[in-house]
């Protein structure tokens, strides 16, 4: 027997792999191809306090090997999300991940507090990374200061597991990371998309309506293994890590830089069963090459 | 219910200039498909390009259990399904959407295509001829060898004419003008349309003019299919009075909302879109 649980900062997963926030909405848009008991945990769509409507369209493009997006976290709203998306989630034996964003601090507090209110939630994944919106998003996430605000307040506000999900647009992600572990995440989700744009040569155009996106897909796959191999080195915390993963060996490539758990983002744009076939290659490797215990890999590149 | 797997390419020819039409075999997905949702499809099995391409169901062999696409190649990922050769396997998802529906108040159905907006309209004319719902066909194009499925809705003996832009044949102008004019004359009580947005948008200028009800099928960049990323949204029309829950900035006036072409649509009705220059 193979065993797969892992335990994410006090989130107890019965196997690793979860979803990217943004890439399996609310859960029922895949459910017609995967059993959504299967996964560790699914990880839903950024919700803040108030509907946000999104940015204007074109919002995605197409670049090598990867896709550009800027959505701009259109989502309904946190008490929308609470009534009528939570209990269809319920009914599945899978933790829910609620994805959280906001313009201020009284925001991402208030969306906690309700969150931690509402029956179904497992565990907050706090956005300060997200490219797409004016306000809010990144910045709290490229300043190390903000960074670690928003997470001390979410943290004040929930006995939930806090999960920091980080920008990879910044120079020096361990310190961020460091500020946040002390500022009182339980794990840390890496990595958010890459900032990126596209122009269309023909008509001189960005080919964005939001002119910038994020780059996510395999291109991005071996920043998010270094980010991942870095930060699990520097800091205590259990990681989640994500960016490009399509395959079990992309999967097990961020398991074994330091990743206790890891989400499948775009690739179900492409498969939408990936997430289960994901976990059904990690647990022949596993078979294959008698790993008893999936947290025996974990970091297993180190050394 | 949808399908995604592995099916068998039975035929892709070469049907115009830049036009192919491809027939999959797929019973399990045929069985499920209905006019005016699309399949979404893998060009490439290597990572570049990346995503699937959204494709119209042209054809639905409910006995054969074969789907049929009429595609343009514009870019890469459809120069790559022009490629593939009879016995090939394709990956494919579906069918997705909500396609047309047919209200039982009409009687005299204006159909309009343009471009390679024809596609998805063949399995709505066969399905009003079904329902003997009297219609008629208008088909736009660039030039002649544009038109494309002309001779084939003929044979379903339906009324089609046929507009170019450069008069090479049928009228010589858009297709809207030649839709204002049988508006005026023939007094059709609804109307179906796809075609590129000007298109769409000047059509719905003259439909609304004469209080015209109909439904339109629209486009836009795809991610996911299936509704989840939240990629492919356009403009639709809030109730006045009613406050919608999903999708309002604080603060913004409450005149759309955002909704999914992938699952809401692709086909809407013409009096709830809003298109943006
Ligand atoms: C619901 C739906 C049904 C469709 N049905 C058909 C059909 O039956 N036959 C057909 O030929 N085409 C159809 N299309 C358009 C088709 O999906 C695009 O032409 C195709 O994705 C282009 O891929 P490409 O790699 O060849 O071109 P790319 O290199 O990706 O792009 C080439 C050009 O096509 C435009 N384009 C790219 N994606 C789309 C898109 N999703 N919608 C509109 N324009 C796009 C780009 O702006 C660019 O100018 C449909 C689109 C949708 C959304
Ligand atoms: C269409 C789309 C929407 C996304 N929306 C969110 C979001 O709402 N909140 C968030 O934290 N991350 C969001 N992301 C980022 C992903 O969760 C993930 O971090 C990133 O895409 C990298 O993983 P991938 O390469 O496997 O997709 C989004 C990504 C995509 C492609
Ligand atoms: S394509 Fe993803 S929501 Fe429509």
């Amino acid at each position: 027997m193979t065993e797969l649980a892992v335990n994410l900062g006090g989130l107890q997963m019965k196997n690793p792999v979860t979803t990217a926030s943004g890439t399996f909405g609310f859960g029922p848009e895949y459910a017609p191809f995967v059993d959504l008991n299967k996964l560790g945990a699914i990880v839903v769509k950024g919700i803040t306090l108030k509907p946000r409507k999104g940015n204007p369209t074109p919002r995605i493009a197409e670049t090598p090997a990867g896709i550009l997006n800027c959505i701009g976290l259109q989502n309904p709203g946190v008490d929308y999300f609470i009534e009528k998306s939570l209990p269809y989630l319920r009914q599945y034996d899978t933790p829910v991940i609620v994805n959280i964003a906001g313009n201020s601090l009284e925001d991402y507090a208030e969306v906690t507090r309700r969150l931690s209110a509402a029956e179904g939630v497992a565990a907050l994944e706090v956005n300060i990374s997200c490219p797409n919106v004016k306000e809010g998003g990144m910045i709290f996430g490229t300043s190390c200061t903000m960074a670690s605000e928003v997470i001390g307040v979410v943290r004040q506000n929930t006995r939930l597991p806090v999960i920091a999900k980080l920008s990879p647009n910044v120079t020096d992600i361990v310190e961020i990371a460091r500020g946040v572990a002390e500022a009182g995440a339980d794990a840390l989700a890496l990595i958010n998309t890459l900032l990126g744009m596209k122009i269309d040569v023909y008509s001189r155009k960005p080919v964005l309506g939001n002119i910038m996106g994020g780059l996510s897909g395999p291109a991005i796959r071996p920043v998010a293994v270094r980010i991942v191999w870095q930060v699990a080195q520097a800091v205590q915390l259990p990681i989640l890590g994500m960016g490009g993963i399509m395959t079990a060996e992309d999967a097990l490539e961020f398991i074994l830089a330091g990743a206790t758990a890891i989400a499948v983002g775009t690739a179900n744009f492409i498969n939408p069963r990936a997430t289960v076939d994901i976990l059904e290659g990690i647990k022949q490797y596993m078979e294959k090459y008698g790993v008893k215990d999936i947290n025996e890999l974990v970091g297993a590149a180190w050394n | 219910m949808s399908f995604c797997g592995i099916a068998e390419v039975v035929i892709n020819q070469k049907v115009g200039p830049e036009h192919y039409l491809m027939r999959i075999l797929a019973p399990e997905l045929t069985r499920l498909a209905k006019p005016g949702q699309f399949v979404h499809v893998r060009c490439s099995s290597v990572l570049d390009p990346l995503l699937r391409r959204p494709i119209s169901l042209h054809g639905i062999d409910y006995e054969r259990g074969t789907v049929s696409l009429l595609y343009q190649v514009v870019g890469r990922g459809t120069q790559l399904l022009s490629e593939m050769k009879p016995g090939a396997e394709i990956d494919i998802m579906g069918p997705l959407g909500k396609g047309f529906s047919i209200p039982d108040r009409a009687n005299r159905v204006l159909v309009i295509g343009g471009g390679i907006g024809v596609a998805p309209l063949f399995p709505l004319v066969q399905a009003l001829k079904r329902y003997k719902i009297k219609q008629t066909v208008l088909l736009g194009a660039r030039s002649a060898d544009f038109v494309v499925g002309a001779d084939q809705l003929a044979s379903l003996e339906v009324r089609v004419e046929v507009s170019t832009d450069d008069g090479s044949l049928g009228y010589k102008g858009f297709v809207t003008d030649l839709a204002e004019k049988h508006v005026k004359l023939n007094k059709p009580d609804y109307f179906f349309a796809c075609g590129p947005n000007p298109m769409l948008k000047q059509l719905l200028k003259i439909t609304r003019k004469f209080g015209l009800a109909g439904q339109v099928s629209l486009e836009e960049r795809m991610g996911c299919g299936v509704g989840a990323c939240l990629a492919c949204v356009c403009k639709i029309k809030v109730a006045s009075g009613r406050c919608s829950v999903a999708g309002v900035n604080e603060g913004a006036p409450i005149d759309f909302e955002y909704k999914k072409v992938c699952t809401d649509g692709p086909v809407f009705a013409a009096s709830e879109v809003i298109l943006d220059d």
